[in-house]
């Protein structure tokens, strides 16, 4: 059985429907890189994953736990899905540290030295041990972004949710995300991440989902995708943005 | 000439200070108050149902709306009245307390406003419940950025001690009005010496405060040096 089980969501802003029935299905261990041109729902998409926005219709399911049911404590889910802003979203008052340790020490109750260790482990697997005690607005944005990285990986999440994690970079920056990311790929971690960046798309998703207009066009595996889309849109869009975004990284 | 007047004033000076550590008290009482009820107040108005939102919105706008001079009255004289005999110090707290909780009560809705979404959604996305999320990560960043307008409350309140004089507290202008009654030609002197007390007075609090900033700047952020 999938690990996350997207089915038919729907989630409507007024009049206007922003996912008009979204089925996805991940298995563990998966990346999946959804692309699409902007205001098709992606991001929406991942934040009803979490009920960071609650969707309007449709379940969504991590293993045998239903997260859009009303009796599921949503808290205790959150806490399994790591999830990584566009902006990066770290804590202004708290150093690179305690950013890390926050959710160990408040959410999961580790005691203060068990969540030391392991946020410095996390640090160091992002590369950035040595700012620990560095404040937010003392890193780059890539740095920044890192952190979350770490702060979501030490929750050790069962699935990561990436929205748009570059986006907000300087291009020469863009490099040391996608290489942490790389990397969490490799070892095995299960991501759903929205992005732009085609190279990151085509060398190291398992499946690419192309989404437009609230739906899902056509999803299979980088190189029929690249290579042979079935939906003549799909194609389209791909070319286009390849050519916008190039192949870094 | 001058000098002599000085000397004159010296033996008084005990009986103001005895005054302004009324003062003080004062200050501590309805600064403590403003502080308490005016968090809530500001926590209500930004997270807190649409309803309570407007209720609390209505006693800002009541405290913000009535002179303290006539809230002093209303709260010495209005709660005997009403069969709550109250001494006039307490009422005095009371009544410039809860004026101050609405103005505080502005200066927190403000800084809590101005934390960016982003930061509620990152701690909520950790697992935290929206009132653990509130005070782990959005009050800390919120009471910082509260620092300056709550000094100039601060001082505010500090010098509004003085109107407690109105309903007969023994403060430092009832203890100076005393000294005047007794030497009219100390009259002047005399409100310098107050003046002067409130200036140190001032002077001492926003220096404090002004260390407590410093202690509290986040290293990077708002370009500080």
């Amino acid at each position: 059985m999938a690990l996350l089980r997207v089915e038919n969501l729907h989630k409507r802003y007024g009049h206007e429907e922003v996912l008009k029935g979204v089925t996805l299905h991940q298995e563990a261990g998966e990346t999946k890189v959804v692309i699409g041109p902007s205001g098709t729902g992606k991001s929406t998409l991942l934040r009803c994953i979490n009920r960071l926005t609650e969707p309007d219709e449709g379940q969504v399911w991590l293993e045998e736990t239903e997260i859009t049911s009303r009796r599921t404590d949503i808290n205790q889910v959150r806490a399994r899905i790591g999830f990584v802003f566009q902006d990066f979203n770290l804590f202004t008052h708290l150093t690179a540290l305690d950013n890390v340790r926050l959710g160990l020490t408040k959410v999961r109750r580790m005691s203060r030295a068990a969540a030391t260790d392991r946020a410095m482990t996390e640090l160091e697997r992002v590369g950035l041990a040595a700012k620990a005690d560095a404040y937010p607005a003392q890193l780059s944005g890539g740095q920044q972004q890192r952190v979350s990285i770490a702060r979501a990986l030490a929750m050790d999440p069962k699935l990561i949710l990436f929205d748009e994690p570059t986006s907000a970079l300087d291009p020469e920056l863009i490099g040391e995300v996608l290489a942490v990311m790389i990397q969490l790929a490799e070892d095995g971690m299960t991501m759903i991440v929205v992005t732009h960046e085609m190279g990151f798309a085509r060398s190291v998703a398992d499946e690419i989902v192309f989404m437009e207009g609230g739906v899902v066009v056509e999803q299979g595996p980088p190189d029929k995708m690249f290579r042979s889309p079935e939906v003549p849109r799909t194609g389209e869009f791909l070319r286009k943005i390849s050519e916008l975004y190039g192949e870094s990284s | 000439m001058i000098s002599s007047v000085w000397v004159e004033i010296a033996p008084y000076v005990p009986v103001l200070l005895r005054g302004l550590l009324v003062n003080i008290e004062l200050l501590l009482g309805l600064i403590s108050l403003g502080l308490v009820v005016g968090l809530i107040t500001a926590l209500i108005e930004v997270y807190a149902p649409r309803a309570m939102g407007w209720a609390a919105g209505a006693y800002t706008w009541f405290f913000r709306g009535v002179p303290e001079i006539v809230l002093l009255f209303l709260f010495y004289f209005g709660l005997s009245q009403f069969g709550v005999p109250v001494s006039a110090f307490f009422a005095a707290v009371l009544a410039l307390g809860l004026r101050s909780s609405a103005y505080q009560a502005q200066i927190f809705r403000g800084a809590l406003q101005s934390i960016p979404h982003g930061q509620m959604m990152a701690a909520r996305a950790l697992g935290l419940s929206r009132v653990r999320a509130i005070a782990l990560v959005i009050l800390p960043q919120a009471l910082r950025l509260s620092l300056a307008g709550w000094s100039n409350e601060f001082s505010s309140v500090l010098k509004d001690t003085t109107l407690a004089w109105g309903i007969g507290v023994v403060e430092v202008m009832r203890q100076a009005s005393y000294v005047r009654a007794r030497n009219f030609t100390l009259t002047l002197p005399i409100y310098i010496t107050v003046a002067l007390m409130f200036l140190v007075l001032t002077y001492a609090g926003n220096l404090a405060i002004g260390l407590a900033e410093r202690r509290l700047r986040v290293p990077g952020l708002e370009g500080h040096r």
